[in-house]
């Protein structure tokens, strides 16, 4: 045989969950984008102690240029329109992952926690190995995992800062209105390092593995004859 | 490294390079709708202050929401050792200086279309005073997103309208076991007519909507809407006019100040 290589595919992501990532993509950034116009009303938070400020969310050159000041009706008619599309579509995913078994390969177990350790260690070039994974490394579990949490959590402020008197309970349930506020926004700024890392990672990780959360699967090459028959291999590379 | 619990499948080269030119024409042909649709969006006429369809989707949720919540939630109140003793001041439109507290009366017009004398009410403080008094410690919420607790006093706007016999077709006391007497909307202005707010019956019935003239146990500030001013806690502030010099009642939506500036007609919390 005259073939060197031959490609096989492996399997990777189903057809909902390359759809729901791809729809939550915009989704999420122009809620994210119309919730900076709405916090701009009250913009409050900042890190610091007393009268010491290091970081105020935002600074008013932030506001100009991603085109945010004084735009409070805007912001919220976006949000309460696109506010449906981020929870349908994260319907369907939790749906589909539950249904179709998916959740197993993304939510952590009791080993993941140390692994995910391990994980970090190898990402960060002090560990040689990382551990067995499968799908997803420990990290990916846990990291996955915390943002639908995290997705189910903005739905839940959201609703409580949106109609707090309708639904009181769960606005008390969550520390109370000025509290349920800051949980709505830590949530997103958590969306935004989430954001980096990820980016970061798909970087590294290379083509075969993005376009895998396109086409669904990975290709991976192999000699065909190395498997199959392990003397023509030897042959050849006598030759 | 193996991964064990992923599918691998031998299928052609060929095959291969369809399915991924395939997933990637879809992709970007999706991602181009995505464009084109936000393109489209920010395209379109606006409909008082919002892009027409953010407008339809803002009347929705209004209608779904007062259909599945409806607006007979209470709001909490508090003890006085809550309240804020420094109430912030915010909004003055309609709140110009050329307005005397002491000559101000309030006019009601019982029906839209009639300005005849007997459907016109005109009414002073005292008069006002003499209705029962109702004390309200809550937690007053801004549209811009803060909060804070707040302590009112005056009469409740539904044992006013009983009162007078105001908001019905009829001429008799509201009865909300016959909504279909009752007037829709209500709608209120400032003496000067710079500052509307149109709010639905029900939420003007409810029970912690007050007529307020008083804030922190005395008399209510003029920064504050002296001699009378809504409250309505179970809308964003916008709702609680200060300074009211008209009501009148329809069965369509009364002019809004902010709904003409973008913001959802309801308001509601």
């Amino acid at each position: 045989m005259v073939q060197e290589k031959k490609k096989i595919i492996v399997k990777k992501h189903p057809l909902v969950i390359r759809w729901t990532h791809w729809v939550n993509f915009p989704v999420l950034g122009i809620m994210i984008w119309s919730g900076m116009m709405i916090y701009w009303a009250n913009d409050i938070y900042r890190i610091g102690w007393g009268d010491k400020t290091v970081l105020k969310f935002f600074p008013d050159s932030f506001y100009s240029a991603l085109n945010l000041d004084g735009r409070l009706s805007d912001g919220m008619a976006l949000h309460f329109l696109f506010m449906w599309f981020f929870f349908l579509n994260g319907l369907v995913y939790v749906l589909y992952t539950i249904i179709s078994g998916e959740w197993r390969m993304l939510w952590p177990n009791r080993r993941s926690f140390k692994e995910a350790w391990q994980v970090l260690l190898h990402d960060l070039h002090i560990r040689k190995s990382g551990p067995p994974s499968a799908k997803y490394n420990a990290a990916q579990k846990i990291a996955y995992s915390s943002i639908i949490l995290m997705g189910l959590g903005s739905l839940l402020t959201g609703l409580s800062i949106y109609k707090p008197v309708q639904f009181g309970w769960l606005c008390t349930m969550l520390g109370g209105y000025e509290w349920a506020r800051v949980e709505h926004f830590v949530l997103t700024i958590g969306y935004v390092f989430f954001f980096l890392i990820h980016i970061v990672q798909v970087i590294i990780h290379g083509w075969n593995n993005l376009q895998a959360m396109i086409t669904g699967f990975e290709i991976k090459r192999i000699k065909s004859e190395t498997i199959q028959e392990p003397k023509a291999e030897e042959q050849k590379t006598a030759n | 490294m193996k991964k064990k619990d992923l599918r691998e499948e031998e299928i052609p080269v060929k095959n291969i390079r369809r399915r991924t030119i395939l997933s990637f024409v879809v992709f970007f042909v999706l991602m181009g709708f995505a464009i084109a649709g936000w393109k489209w969006l920010n395209r379109q006429d606006t409909s008082d202050g919002a892009l027409k369809p953010l407008r339809a989707v803002l009347n929705e949720n209004e209608k779904i929401n007062s259909a599945i919540e409806g607006r007979n939630h209470l709001v909490k109140e508090y003890p006085k050792s809550k309240a804020d003793k420094n109430v912030r001041v915010n909004g003055d439109v309609g709140m110009g200086d050329d307005f005397m507290v002491d000559t101000w009366e309030l006019t009601v017009n019982r029906h839209p279309e009639s300005n005849s004398p007997d459907s016109v009410l005109h009414l002073n403080m005292d008069e006002i005073r003499k209705l029962p008094f109702k004390n309200l410690i809550f937690d007053f919420k801004c549209v811009e997103g803060w909060s804070q607790i707040t302590n009112w006093g005056g009469t409740k706007f539904s044992d006013f309208l009983i009162r007078y016999h105001l908001g019905t077709h009829s001429g008799k006391a509201p009865d909300p076991s016959h909504p279909e007497d009752m007037y829709k909307y209500v709608g209120l202005m400032t003496p000067d007519s710079a500052y509307y707010v149109g709010i639905d019956m029900q939420s003007i019935m409810h029970s912690q909507t007050i007529l307020a003239y008083e804030m922190n146990d005395s008399i209510l500030p003029k920064n504050q809407g002296a001699p009378l001013r809504l409250i309505i806690p179970i809308k964003y502030g916008i709702k609680s006019i200060k300074r009211i010099g008209y009501i009148y009642f329809s069965d369509t939506r009364p002019k809004d100040y902010w709904f003409e500036r973008g913001y959802d007609y309801d308001a509601a919390l």
